[in-house]
């Protein structure tokens, strides 16, 4: 389904939890609402379900105008953050009540329930009640009841906010295939960027009840349009100004600079592809990050993060050592613009 | 504590008895265990059993005669159909309170909160004062009461309206808490796969609140049966016409038939041992459903 969202409004008493949203989805995406904690991502998919009414402004499905359709009426799977399964009904009896609600009859239902069982991968769980599976099992069981009933329009509400980190990351990659197989516009609300950039086709950035981007994971990871969204996705350190940092004399003297660490390359001369474009730096600490080492190093008196390979040579503390940023954000107003490192662009090139 | 060494390892090494943070000394213990039993014995077991061994002290016909009799006949049938008319009333009242209460916002849900306890905090014998006040003879509704030849005080009407006064938070305090603690989302779940108000009250709502609404009606329906205050202001007293179980048997009590008056107590005492059991076997269930914890 085709979803469309025009100047959405919603206060609750004297909180502006959603202001002026405007967003279209195209059918069969899957989309990522991305934000802080009570920045309004909740609200704007109640909305779409139709759990609350917008102040103003119109939702649109397919063209139709859907504000003043009942919940009921709206063909919407929901997921709810806890799942709020039916705490006194067997997983069989949760799947089944959407369809039993549309007076199907038995042997469809049953047809269709065993289908959705075998899905999600819940054989033989049939005649549990919710609160003898685990928390993954129930999240299974609440994608199952959404989708039973063949919504045309799926909205998870931090589908893995309450399941175990390991757990967690086998969900996301599961859903996605599943969201996939079944093709279903699905909007999913998250605080975790990680998760969005890895389940997303295209993300929604909201904060504070506006939203500041829409685009591609790629899109919104490589060239973040507002400081916000610069800073909330991705690592990254934010610097008062941009004086002293080797190669970026042309950026504006009194802006906001935001550096990311996989855009630093640390090494002696030797090791760094571009030393004429690098200049020196002291570390002065060292993370180990799992798959990487993370370097804080002090540039001038500003502090940079970088990010190194485990395979590199190890730097300690104290170290000197070569620092070459390949490329920044320069944060002006509500603007961000990516800019390259100047030295980079080799002041001699082999053609000439 | 001890690093996760077993208790009965820690006791072996040390070679003192192993003691929990809130284990008392042994005498401390055997003397509060001891005062809380011999309180329960003297003021709730004893006097319990008294109440039959009265009963039965003539006999077992004398007993069946005594609840048998007309005018103890005429009392059961009033208690039951008082209860019959008031518990129905307070328990419609009672979801439709919590349900407005923890499923809703809106202005004056705290004194609505606050109002559903008044019963309880008001004096039985005042709530009876203020039906005959309202619609005694010299009451606000009197002359029009009078007027239209209708009884409340003194008659039928009138006991039912104070039973249903003082029965009247039983039900909506029981259903509060759980439903405040289950939340919503059930229902919002179950109106978005299209069920409408009626079946989300029936398939969701109801099975979830059932243990606690049994025990808001079955506590009603002992404090319905049991109460003494409230009605004998305006019953009247008439026997065989106005006298519910509790008040026959303070005529009878009055009138020195200890017997006959301890014989139909019986029956009250039984209404509350039944009310007692109900209430473990809910308690017994909710666990088992995991009602009140986990999920949310």
């Amino acid at each position: 389904m085709h979803v469309e969202a025009k100047n959405l409004h919603k206060s609750f008493g004297s909180f502006h939890a959603v202001r002026d949203v405007s967003f279209g989805l195209e059918k069969g995406k899957l989309v990522g609402l991305l934000g802080p904690s009570g920045g309004g991502k909740t609200t704007i998919l109640r909305m779409l379900a139709g759990l609350e009414t917008p102040d103003r402004g119109d939702i649109y499905f397919d063209g139709e105008r859907v504000n003043d359709v009942h919940p009921q009426k709206r063909k919407i799977g929901f997921v709810f953050q806890h799942y709020a399964l039916f705490r006194h009904m067997t997983v069989y009896d949760n799947i089944a009540f959407g369809l039993k609600v549309q007076k199907q009859p038995k042997h469809k239902i049953a047809e269709r329930v065993e289908e959705l069982i075998h899905l999600t991968g819940l054989a033989g769980m049939e005649k549990r009640l919710p609160h003898q599976l685990s928390g993954g099992q129930r999240q299974r069981v609440a994608f199952a009841r959404a989708l039973a009933p063949y919504p045309q329009l799926l909205l998870l509400d931090e589908p893995f906010a309450a399941i175990d980190a390991k757990v967690r990351k086998e969900l996301r990659t599961w859903l996605k295939e599943m969201i996939g197989k079944v093709g279903i516009t699905t909007v999913f609300v998250t605080h975790d960027q990680e998760e969005a950039i890895e389940v997303a086709d295209e993300m929604i950035i909201v904060n504070q009840g506006k939203i500041e981007q829409i685009g591609t994971p790629q899109e919104i990871y490589q060239n973040p349009k507002t400081p916000f969204v610069a800073s909330f996705v991705g690592e990254s350190s934010v610097l008062p100004d941009g004086r002293g940092l080797k190669g970026f004399d042309h950026v504006p003297q009194d802006v906001r600079i935001l550096v990311r660490p996989e855009f630093v390359e640390l090494g002696t001369d030797a090791e760094l592809t571009l030393p004429s474009a690098s200049q020196t730096g002291r570390v002065k600490q060292t993370y180990f990050r799992g798959n990487h080492w993370l370097v804080e190093v002090d540039l001038e008196g500003k502090t940079v993060f970088a990010a190194r390979s485990l395979e590199a040579r190890v730097i300690h503390p104290g170290d000197r050592i070569g620092v070459l940023i390949h490329r920044l954000y320069v944060l002006d107003g509500d603007n961000s613009i990516m800019v390259e490192n100047r030295l980079k662009q080799d002041p001699m090139p082999v053609h000439i | 504590m001890a690093g996760g060494m077993p208790a009965a390892a820690v006791q072996a090494q040390a070679g003192v008895p192993y003691r929990g943070v809130l284990q008392e000394k042994k005498w401390v213990r055997r003397t509060l265990i001891g005062v809380a039993l011999l309180f329960l014995a003297l003021v709730l077991v004893i006097p319990l059993i008294f109440v039959f061994v009265y009963a039965f002290n003539k006999g077992i016909e004398v007993y069946f005669a005594s609840i048998l009799e007309h005018d103890a006949l005429k009392a059961i049938r009033l208690t039951l159909l008082v209860a019959l008319i008031a518990i129905p009333c307070n328990t419609v009242f009672g979801i439709a309170a919590a349900w407005a209460i923890s499923k809703f916002r809106f202005r004056g849900k705290q004194l609505l909160i606050t109002a559903i306890d008044l019963p309880f905090a008001v004096s039985p014998v005042i709530a009876g004062l203020i039906f005959v006040l309202l619609f005694g003879v010299n009451g606000w509704f009197g002359p029009f009461l009078a007027e239209h030849d209708i009884k409340i005080i003194f008659a039928f009407p009138g006991i039912v309206l104070a039973t249903m006064f003082v029965t009247f938070p039983f039900v909506a305090r029981e259903l509060i808490p759980l439903m405040q603690t289950q939340g919503s989302q059930e229902e919002e779940a179950a109106v978005i796969m299209g069920a409408s108000g009626w079946r989300v009250f029936w398939s969701v709502t109801l099975p979830n609140i059932k243990w606690a609404l049994l025990y808001g009606i079955i506590l009603c329906n002992a404090r319905a049966m049991g109460e003494f205050g409230a009605v004998s202001v305006v019953s009247g007293h008439i026997r065989g016409q106005t006298n519910t179980m509790p008040l026959h048997i303070e005529v009878l009590y009055n009138e020195y038939q200890y017997t006959a008056a301890f014989a139909v107590s019986t029956l009250l005492v039984m209404l509350a041992l039944l009310t007692l059991a109900v209430k473990q076997w809910m308690e017994f269930r909710m666990k088992r459903y995991g009602q009140g914890e986990g999920e949310h």
